[in-house]
């Protein structure tokens, strides 16, 4: 009944030295062999079998990864359609970049829960199971929900909203023109279309090339480094981007007082975000800053707690080291080059020892504690590792090139003489496309804009 | 004090564009039918601009004809003028549009009910709902008659608790100064129906020897025109048609309506109501959109016999003295005679989320509604849920299923399944952007679209459905004809390509592709390789869109298929939505309210997200399952 194919990781984030991309719809075998090189064409295996072979882009010929394909034709598979499973190298960027070219490829990202769901609608799951199935949409909708919202504020929403405002300026005046034909508004010229598509298609593109240098926005586990104004924390920022390649140097968005890096660590990929040091002050301006960095707190999903060996323990200290007792909290003691003045007894007494890291951001000592310290508490669980910050990332893409898509064609029918109504389909669907990007924060209405935009009326 | 009165099946209350189709299609349908209004000199009236038609709205004419309704036949027969809109742009949106000699329309509309077998009319004010065990079974009138049927359809327009509202006055009327219906209001919220307060309004009329038309634009009909039904042969109507004139406001008149804003009843804060963002007012007009210098005013004659003519572009409320002024000031109107003044109209009408796609009210079962009192303003789009009030309580009082047009079966079906399923703030007028297949609902295409349905309810004569049969075959046969036609790079072929100025042929091609270019037309291909058979310019004309529109229209009708499936999951009326775990609080509160049919309509339900679709599908299953389970032990 469903009659789209949906892919999506399958395996937990970082767990085991394979991740496994999950394809399934009637067209799981052949979005899948559109990507993959072996000795025998996918399409003719049989049933229940392992190829071994390479994920290539068709694009441009590059190899992703050298991986193992199952294909599990239905109704005996998972979810009783045809099921391709392709088992890739473990980390996070083989698995992502392939789930992004099946998609690009013709299979949808599936919704949260939607192997499960299809599993149960197909009968493969027990009656009895229908409420757990239930909430396992449930949760996991409700997780994708508040990563969305997270993102909601990103420097690519800033982008793209004012890139679709345009465009809906563009669809309410082809609009006017044919709904009120005798209107005194101007008819849309080709020009017009080819102008405002072609400034979105120019900034799309520009997206496109900066996610395929992986420089995508807003990804990782979103890392906040706090502490007192001097503890350190910048030079450790800067230690951790030194040391493990900053992947993104400039993003635009971001304000002064939260700077933002993205480092690779163990295959984690972290979004570290310097706060402005936390303390009690009166000063307005820097006040506004401390409220930031107690709101990047709270929606940090790891927190690196930086304390200056050197110096007695702060009031402000301590009352954020009771706050964060709780949280995924690694204590980074910095300085260590310099004499101990730090009551360390007192941090002891909350923080288990593989959370506190001892260091030296300035000679670089000890940056290599903090890594494992970080992985290994990514791994223990501690640190939500769901998959859906990376699904997307890779929804955002599979959007962008939809747009792409949409918009190239709107400007090519142009030139082809196609009557405005008909490219007003393209134009619409790469608004659409670019609303889904924008999740709930996309007001939606047409309506609105062309009766606020033109004055129509009898 | 009431008597009875007599028994229908069904009774449709008002005669107006809904109410009027309404009655046709029940008594067509073989039911006996009683068509009560208040004012019998008023059937089929149009209270606001003497024209039918245009983009969206003459789709939906020509869908109501494709159904077997009325509309379409009775413009076609008292038309003064005939355009089509939109020619330059795509096949989708062209769009017919008339104006209508707002008399004759009347009487030929009012003649045909009269002719109508099992159609009973009578002048009389429903005043109340005769229920019974929480069923409407039959209407009692001011005088006391009781008239009892299976089915009750109301189509009360503006009538419903009417309010004329002009400058500082203000009284309770219906539109045009006619007896408005009072306490038939009452009666609906004491059975639990919820009422909204919506407003529109009207132009002042003018005399045509008091315009100066040497000072405006002529604006005449089509050469040719054609109609809207599907009945209607070619030239069936060749009278002289009469133009409509263009003329523009002033600076004057901005500085008047400026000037007196504090007496625009818009402004003053004397209408509640709600108006349509579709038709401002002018002073709304000229207070929202300031930096335009001037707005198109339209004369438009209100019919052969008359001189009185329609205002178009002046709709107000303002003061009668404000009016006359602002006439006054618009060019070639400078010795205006004013015939009826413009005014506000604020009446009733039902929150439309009350009602099934069938138009039927949730609460009281037998009740259907349509037209204006559902929140909708327009002749066609109160014509088109007309038609379908009347077609389904036809069908509740013979024990049939409802019939419910699809959203990608035409803008009936866009406009019904809008208004059940979101609600509507403001007067509901269709546009074509409502709808999301607009290139599958073409006006060309409506009786490919609808015209089996009308004939599997009983709408469309057999002779007819025949006719249409045969249209249809004649188009396949055709557009064969040409995918099997090879044109060869041959003088008359390349002499034909360079004349359109299309590149010459290397090779042959056939019929279909060479169709695609955009420069080439069917008669251009017709002149080389005609077709055996003589064809109507129907079927050239649906051959052409057909073979040239292929790709965009696959690529929608993808779309629908895909859509299809979910409008096919229906969900049981007897469901509960709080006790099904896990779905959010607002799905369940909207879900419970709209009670939607299918899981597509569900969709369409803002709040109700995809992850609650996917959990309501889950238990739908589960159910399904258990019931299925229980049936067989």
């Amino acid at each position: 009944m469903n009659e789209d194919t949906i892919a999506a990781i399958a395996t937990a984030l970082g767990e085991g030295s394979i991740a496994v991309v999950r394809v399934s719809g009637p067209a799981a075998v052949d979005t899948v062999a559109k990507v993959f090189k072996s000795k025998q064409d996918l399409r003719e295996v049989a049933s229940h079998t392992v190829q071994y072979g390479w994920i290539i882009d068709p694009h441009n010929g590059n190899v992703l990864d050298e991986v193992l394909v199952t294909v599990m034709k239905g109704p005996r598979s998972f979810t009783a359609e045809d099921v391709v499973e392709v088992s890739t190298h473990g980390g996070i960027v083989a698995v992502k970049s392939v789930l992004e070219l099946i998609v690009r490829h013709g299979a949808r990202l599936a919704e949260p829960g939607e192997f499960t769901k299809r599993a149960f609608l197909n009968g493969r799951i027990d009656l009895s199971q229908a409420e757990a199935v239930i909430d396992l949409i449930r949760s996991k909708s409700d997780r994708a929900f508040q990563i969305a919202r997270k993102q909601a504020d990103g420097s690519l929403s800033k982008q793209i909203i004012p890139m679709r405002q345009k465009l809906i300026e563009l669809l309410a005046h082809v609009e006017v023109n044919i709904d009120y034909p005798e209107h005194d508004v101007e008819d849309v010229t080709a020009d017009l279309i080819r102008d405002h598509c072609g400034s979105a298609l120019l900034q799309v593109q520009q997206l496109l090339n900066r996610a395929n240098e992986g420089k995508i926005l807003r990804e990782g586990i979103m890392t906040v480094i706090v502490g007192r104004p001097n503890a350190g924390k910048s030079s450790l920022l800067n230690a951790l981007a030194r040391e493990n390649k900053a992947i993104v140097t400039d993003i635009p968005g971001t304000t002064r007082d939260i700077v933002e890096e993205s480092v690779s660590i163990s295959g984690i990929p972290l979004r570290l975000l310097d706060t402005a040091g936390i303390r009690e002050t009166s000063d307005k301006v820097e006040q506004i800053g401390v409220e930031r960095s107690h709101g990047a707190l709270n929606d940090a999903d790891l927190i690196l707690l930086v304390l200056n060996h050197h110096e007695p323990l702060h009031e402000d200290e301590k009352k954020l080291l009771e706050q964060l007792k709780d949280r995924p909290t690694i204590v980074v003691i910095n300085k260590i080059d310099l004499p101990g003045e730090l009551e360390i007894s007192e941090v002891e007494q909350d923080y288990a020892k593989e959370r506190i890291v001892y260091l030296s951001a300035k000679e670089g000592n000890g940056i290599e504690e903090l890594e494992k310290a970080v992985s290994g508490l990514f791994f223990s669980g501690a640190v939500e590792s769901d998959d859906i910050t990376y699904v997307s990332n890779a929804r955002h893409i599979s959007l962008l090139h939809q747009t792409k898509c949409s918009l190239e064609d709107a400007i090519n029918a142009t030139y082809e003489g196609v009557p405005i109504d008909l490219i007003q389909i393209d134009i619409a669907a790469s608004w659409e496309s670019l609303g889904q990007i924008l999740g709930d924060a996309a007001g939606d209405s047409l309506l609105d804009q062309i009766f606020s935009q033109f004055c129509l009326g009898k | 004090m009431g008597f009875h009165a007599g028994d229908y099946d069904v009774i449709v209350i008002g005669a107006g564009h809904a109410g009027c189709e309404s009655a046709l299609a029940a008594a067509r349908m073989g039911c006996e039918t009683l068509l009560l209004t208040i004012n019998l000199d008023m059937v089929a009236f149009m209270p606001c601009n003497p024209s039918v038609g245009g983009p969206a709205k003459g789709h939906v004419v020509r869908e109501i004809d494709a159904l077997g309704g009325e509309m379409g036949r009775n413009i076609d027969k008292t038309f003064i003028q005939m355009r089509m809109l939109n020619t330059g742009k795509g096949p989708a949106v062209h769009a017919l549009r008339a104006q209508a000699d707002k008399f004759l329309y009347q009487h030929s509309m009012k003649e045909t009910i009269e002719n109508t077998p099992k159609l009973t009319m009578r002048q009389g004010l429903a005043e109340d709902l005769i229920m019974e065990d929480g069923s409407c079974v039959g209407v009692v009138t001011k005088t006391g008659a009781e008239y009892r049927s299976k089915t009750v359809v109301l189509t009360t327009g503006t009538y419903l608790r009417g309010k004329v509202i002009l400058g500082e006055l203000m009284y309770e009327s219906g539109p045009n100064n006619q007896q408005p219906a009072i306490k038939l209001s009452e009666a609906l919220k004491r059975n639990g129906l919820q009422l909204a307060r919506f407003k529109t309004g009207t132009p002042p009329r003018i005399h045509q020897d008091s315009i100066d038309f040497s000072k405006t634009e002529i604006q005449p009909g089509d050469a040719n025109p054609k109609y809207f039904s599907y009945e209607t042969e070619y030239m069936a109507h060749s009278e002289e048609q009469l133009p409509c004139w263009l003329t523009y406001t002033s600076e004057e008149t901005h500085q008047i309506i400026n000037d007196n804003l504090h007496r625009a009843p818009m402004f003053s804060g004397l209408i509640e109501g709600t108006g349509p963002r579709y038709c401002p007012s002018i002073e709304d007009k000229i207070v929202r959109f300031a930096d335009k210098p001037k707005h198109q005013i339209f004369l438009e004659p209100e019919g052969r016999n008359t001189k009185e003519y329609y205002v178009q572009g002046l709709s107000t409320s303002m003061p009668e003295d404000v009016q006359l002024n602002i006439l006054r000031s618009i060019p070639g109107l400078e010795k205006a005679e004013m015939m009826r003044t413009g005014y506000a109209i604020e009446y009733d009408a039902v929150v439309p989320t009350q009602l099934w796609p069938s138009l039927e009210t949730k609460v009281v079962p037998n009740l259907f509604t349509a037209g204006q009192i559902n929140g909708t303003s327009g002749y066609e789009e109160a014509a088109g849920q007309g038609v379908m009030a009347g077609i389904n309580a036809a069908r509740k009082a013979k024990g049939l299923e409802p019939v419910i047009i699809d959203r990608s079966k035409g803008y009936i079906g866009v406009m019904i399944d809008d208004l059940v399923t979101k609600g509507t703030n403001e007067p509901y007028r269709l546009l074509t952007s409502r709808a999301e297949y607009r290139l599958l609902l073409r006006h060309d295409n409506a009786d490919l679209r609808l015209t089996p349905t009308g004939y599997e309810i009983g709408l469309i004569t057999e002779q007819r459905y025949q006719k249409f049969l045969e249209k249809k075959a004649r188009v396949e046969e055709e557009i064969n004809r040409l995918k099997e036609t090879k044109f060869r790079p041959d003088e008359a072929v390349q002499a034909m390509l360079a004349e359109v100025g299309s590149t010459p042929l290397n090779n042959s091609i056939d019929g279909l592709t060479l169709l695609r270019r955009p420069e080439i037309s069917y008669g251009n291909l017709e002149k080389i390789a005609p077709s055996p058979i003589e064809l109507s310019n129907d079927i050239k004309e649906q051959v052409e869109i057909q073979i040239k529109y292929a790709g965009y229209i696959e690529k929608q009708q993808l779309q629908v298929d895909r859509m299809e499936k979910m409008e096919k999951k229906r969900i049981p009326d007897n469901i509960d939505y709080d006790i099904i775990h896990g779905l959010a609080m607002e799905a369940k509160q909207k879900l419970g309210k709209i009670r939607p049919l299918s899981i597509g309509q569900a969709s369409r339900i803002s709040g109700v997200t995809p992850a609650d679709l996917s959990i309501l599908l889950v238990h739908l299953e589960h159910y399904n399952r258990v019931t299925a389970a229980a049936h067989s032990s």
